[in-house]
């Protein structure tokens, strides 16, 4: 107890949790499992930028759909060899990621949001003009790859490589933001001024955090793909960004582990109420503002909450220059 | 390509301009007074259509419905200033942008669950039918040319109320400093109603006009309000010349490249480079302005 902390042990029984879990209940729910567990995975790339970077993407689909698209066509060419596939997928989002975040990084606050929002829409635009891969409908991608000798045409095989996966992403994230590195793109976040003035430039840093969180984005599209077997623009939507950065916020942000329970209580609250309504938005709009408006922490944070850890997430600090008039006016119109 | 076929599209452009600009100018003066970002604005533009198609279905009048879609709208937008839109003043960016998207999520699904997903076709009112030769040899549709001018007329009218009215006068001094404003006894909150709303009717007036051109569709605002942010982006926050400038620019800019890319160059990457024209010219502005042409606010 005392040598994991309460925060471990959660942990664990989570960890545990995705490991029995889906198996056990069938092929439905292995499958729905790895669907959370990518979904997982892209909004936890977002986290990066938003928790600990303090940046609001609006675009993250749009790497997740480069990621998606490169993949697919990699394994419709006849290239089916996932150590080959995944890492190209991965580089290909981070080259783009490096384009659009090289441009819209050089905005900040409100701009940002909307020149990311922008770049993810020409993104989207330029997949749904391929012609050759179905425009606007698509494509299938024939089979799944194979990880050396395992094949991952078993949906309990695959499920158990996404999972490994998204361990070993969400790993690597917290090695990288406990990093000195880390420090130093945390510092950018709380006082961008100051940490400029100590000798690091913050543009290059937040370069190289949208460039990673891109290749994140990237796996979780490839992964996608072979998921689905189906790539469409779809993945790239404006639509896909803000759903992403609400599973962020509805697990909480600042976190790394609340993206992941966010995407699984998006995709089960979409599950369950599919089955007394298709108009399940009608629903999961008004819960979006109730979060915003009502509630204080995500699910992590309520989760330690409730197994009384002290140390909980933050609501994440954002890049926001105008926020600054904002502090000296919380209540506009309250001094009347 | 005769040179009657590119002023043509060059009113076109002009056109779709001005619908942009009523578009952004809400999104720019919400954000340059509020200080909100409001995502939900391409479905007031959406509910402009759909108003206008209920309302018509209902009196079988423009005359009648056309007003009736307005007010509407206007009064949609009342509420959701009330009841959405307050709470946000005092949020951050990440809460602005994550409720007024939870309300694009339920609006798009709220119109799908009355009118149905198929997208439904408005027509012409039948004074407005028919074109006119305005330069020899280009026949002009005529309702094209009466929404321009029902645009420049709602852009002066804007003009007129910002620059010599009491409200406008009391809108730039919000935008300004609204401690003062407050402290000179305004009803901040009261202003910031007539603001979104104004903001509103202007989103629904575009959304009324463009219904016969497009179709009325769920979710037929989303792509209008990602051009009018690029619009804002370009132009520059806060900034209503910027709107106008910026709303232009990106108006002539992609129906040209409608036409002309196409000439130019006859590949496959053709439909490419039409739709990522736009977006290349905001790269191309950011490269030379971090804060657009116009940037009204500091930071």
């Amino acid at each position: 107890m005392t040598l994991l902390g309460r925060r471990g042990i959660l942990l664990l029984l989570l960890l545990a949790a995705a490991i029995v879990l889906p198996p056990y209940f069938g092929t439905y729910y292995t499958r729905f499992a790895t669907q959370i567990a990518i979904y997982g995975m892209a909004a936890l790339s977002i986290d990066l930028l938003l928790g600990y970077t303090g940046l609001i993407t609006f675009g993250q689909a749009a790497l997740f759909g480069v990621g998606a698209y490169a993949a697919g066509m990699l394994t419709v060419y006849g290239v089916t060899e996932a150590f080959v596939v995944w890492p190209c997928a991965v580089a290909v989002s981070m080259l783009v990621a490096l384009g659009i975040g090289a441009l819209s990084l050089r905005t900040r606050g409100f701009q940002f949001i909307m020149v990311t929002l922008a770049f993810a829409q020409m993104t989207y635009y330029f997949a749904q003009s391929l012609r050759n891969w179905g425009g606007d409908d698509g494509f299938t991608v024939p089979q799944r790859d194979h990880l050396g000798p395992l094949s991952l045409a078993d949906h309990t095989t695959f499920y158990y490589v996404v999972l490994v996966l998204l361990v070993l992403v969400a790993a690597l994230a917290h090695r990288i933001v406990r990093s000195q590195f880390g420090m130093v793109i945390r510092g950018i976040r709380d006082n961008e001024r100051r940490v400029a003035a100590i000798g690091f430039p913050p543009y290059p840093y937040k370069l190289v955090v949208f460039v990673i969180a891109g290749g994140i984005a990237g796996l979780a599209g490839a992964l996608m793909a072979n998921h689905a077997k189906f790539v469409s623009p779809a993945t790239m939507s404006w639509q896909l960004s803000g759903e992403l950065l609400a599973m962020v916020i509805l697990g909480s942000a600042n976190s790394l582990i609340g993206p992941i329970l966010g995407a699984a209580f998006f995709l089960a609250f979409r599950d369950v109420l599919s089955d007394f309504t298709e108009h399940w938005m009608l629903f999961f709009g008004p819960l979006l503002v109730a979060r915003v408006l009502l509630v204080k922490d995500g699910i992590w944070g309520m989760l330690l909450r409730a197994a009384g850890v002290a140390d909980r997430p933050d609501e994440p600090k954002v890049d926001y220059p105008e926020a600054v008039e904002r502090i000296a006016d919380p209540e506009p119109g309250a001094s009347r | 390509m005769t040179l009657a076929l590119l002023l043509e599209q060059l009113f076109n452009g002009v056109q779709f301009g001005l619908m942009l600009f009523l578009m952004a100018v809400g999104v720019t003066l919400v954000f340059g007074i509020m200080r909100v970002i409001n995502l939900a604005h391409g479905s007031l533009f959406m509910i402009g259509g759909y108003f206008l198609m209920a309302a018509l279905a209902w009196t079988q009048s423009y005359a009648l419905a056309i007003p009736l879609a307005f007010l509407g709208a206007a009064a949609v937008a009342i509420v959701l200033e009330i009841i959405v839109l307050r709470p946000l003043y005092r949020r951050g960016p990440l809460d602005q942008v994550l409720a007024t998207f939870g309300l694009t999520l339920f609006f798009n699904e709220a119109v799908t669950v009355i009118w149905g997903r198929e997208p439904i076709p408005l027509s012409i009112p039948p004074l407005l039918t028919g074109s006119v030769e305005i330069i020899p040899g280009g026949a002009y549709p005529i309702y094209r040319l009466v929404i321009t001018g029902v645009a420049i007329v709602a852009g002066l009218l804007l003009y007129w109320l910002i620059t010599r009215t009491r409200v406008g006068a009391l809108i730039r001094a919000g935008s300004d400093n609204r401690e003062i404003v407050a402290a000179l006894g305004i009803n901040i909150n009261l202003l910031y109603t007539l603001i979104f709303a104004l903001s509103a009717m202007l989103a629904a007036l575009a959304g009324i006009m463009m219904g016969p051109l497009l179709s009325v569709e769920p979710g037929a605002g989303d792509p209008i309000l990602i051009l009018a942010l690029v619009v804002v982006v370009i132009g520059g926050i806060g900034s209503v010349r910027g709107a106008l400038v910026g709303a232009l620019m990106v108006g002539i800019f992609d129906t040209l490249s409608r036409v002309l890319i196409p000439l130019a160059i006859q590949t496959n990457a053709t439909s490419a480079l039409v739709g990522m024209a736009v977006y290349v010219l905001m790269a191309v502005v950011l490269l030379f302005s971090r804060t657009g042409l116009f940037a009204a606010h500091r930071g």
